[in-house]
C-alpha cells in the first residue's frame, strides 16, 4: 500500500480549504528506462473526497499529473470539527483512503 | 491505533455507501479513456462532450509565465459562475492534452489548485463545463525551459 497522503483542512469563514499531497509515482508511460524499454504509465486515475462521509468531489485524473500529486479544492459550509476524507485509485487498482479534521 | 480505526471506519464507510448507490455516479463511472486519448484541445473536449468552447473572463487560469521545470508546473482555475458542472485543465502540446477533470458538485467551489507536468511551451487551457452545456475557457501560454515528460 501506498505511502499516507498529507491532508490538511482549514476552515475559513464557512469553508473550508483543503490541501492533500499524495505521495504516487505517476509515471507518465513516455519514459524510457537504461535499457530503452518503455516504463509502463502507473498513475492515479481517480480522485473522491468527502465532508463527514458524504461524497463532495470526485476528480479523473490523467498522466499529466505531477508525481507526488499536490491538490487544493473549497468545501462549502464545512466548519472545524468536521471530517474531511480523500480517496484515490490508480490504474493497478490500488487505492488509498486519508481522513483529515478541520482546524 | 485510532487513527487506523478511522481510516477503516473510512473505507466501510464509502464500501456502504457505494453498495447503496449513494455514490454520485461519476464516481464509480469507467474513467474517460477516450477523453484522455485525446490529442489537442478541441479533440479532448469532443471527447468530453463539450460543444464550441468559447473564451471566457469569467474562468480564470492561473500559473507561471515561464516555468523552470516542466515536471512540476502549479496551475489553479476557478470559475465565477454559478452552475458548474466541471472544471477540465489540458495543456495542449502534451502527449496526451487532458490532464485532469474535476467533477463539481454543490458542496464544492469551483476552483482547484493542482501541479501537471508539461512536455515543452504551450497553450494550457482551464475549461468550465456548464449546466446548460456550454464550455468557457480561459487559456494561457506558459513557456518550459526543461520538459516534464519523456528523458
Amino acid at each position: 500500500m501506498a505511502d499516507p497522503m498529507r491532508i490538511r483542512a482549514q476552515a475559513q469563514g464557512d469553508k473550508a480549504v483543503v490541501r492533500v499531497l499524495m505521495s504516487h509515482e505517476m509515471e507518465t508511460g513516455q519514459r524510457k528506462d537504461s535499457a530503452g524499454k518503455t516504463i509502463p504509465a502507473w498513475f492515479i486515475q481517480e480522485v473522491t473526497a468527502s465532508l463527514n462521509g458524504s461524497p463532495v468531489l470526485t476528480a479523473q485524473w490523467g498522466t499529466a499529473v505531477s508525481k507526488n500529486p499536490f491538490m487544493q479544492f473549497t468545501i462549502r459550509g464545512a466548519k472545524a470539527g468536521d471530517k474531511v476524507s480523500v480517496s484515490w485509485v490508480d490504474n493497478r487498482g490500488d487505492k488509498r483512503t486519508d481522513e483529515a479534521t478541520v482546524a | 491505533m485510532r487513527r487506523r480505526m478511522m481510516l477503516k471506519r473510512g473505507a466501510e464507510v464509502a464500501a456502504a455507501l457505494a453498495a447503496a448507490g449513494l455514490w454520485p455516479a461519476g464516481a464509480h463511472a469507467a474513467w474517460a479513456q477516450q477523453a484522455f486519448d485525446a490529442k489537442g484541445f478541441a479533440e479532448a473536449l469532443k471527447a468530453l462532450g463539450a460543444r464550441t468552447p468559447q473564451e471566457s473572463k469569467d474562468v480564470t487560469l492561473t500559473g507561471p509565465d515561464i516555468a523552470e521545470n516542466g515536471a512540476v508546473v502549479p496551475v489553479a482555475c476557478a470559475c465565477a459562475l454559478p452552475g458548474v458542472k466541471r472544471l477540465v485543465l489540458l495543456v495542449d502540446k502534451n502527449p496526451n492534452t487532458l490532464a485532469a477533470v474535476f467533477d463539481v458538485s454543490d458542496a464544492i467551489e469551483p476552483q482547484f489548485a493542482t501541479r501537471v507536468k508539461m512536455a515543452q511551451t504551450s497553450n494550457v487551457y482551464a475549461v468550465a463545463l456548464m449546466d446548460d452545456g456550454q464550455a468557457l475557457f480561459a487559456q494561457k501560454e506558459i513557456k518550459v525551459t526543461l520538459g516534464g515528460c519523456g528523458g
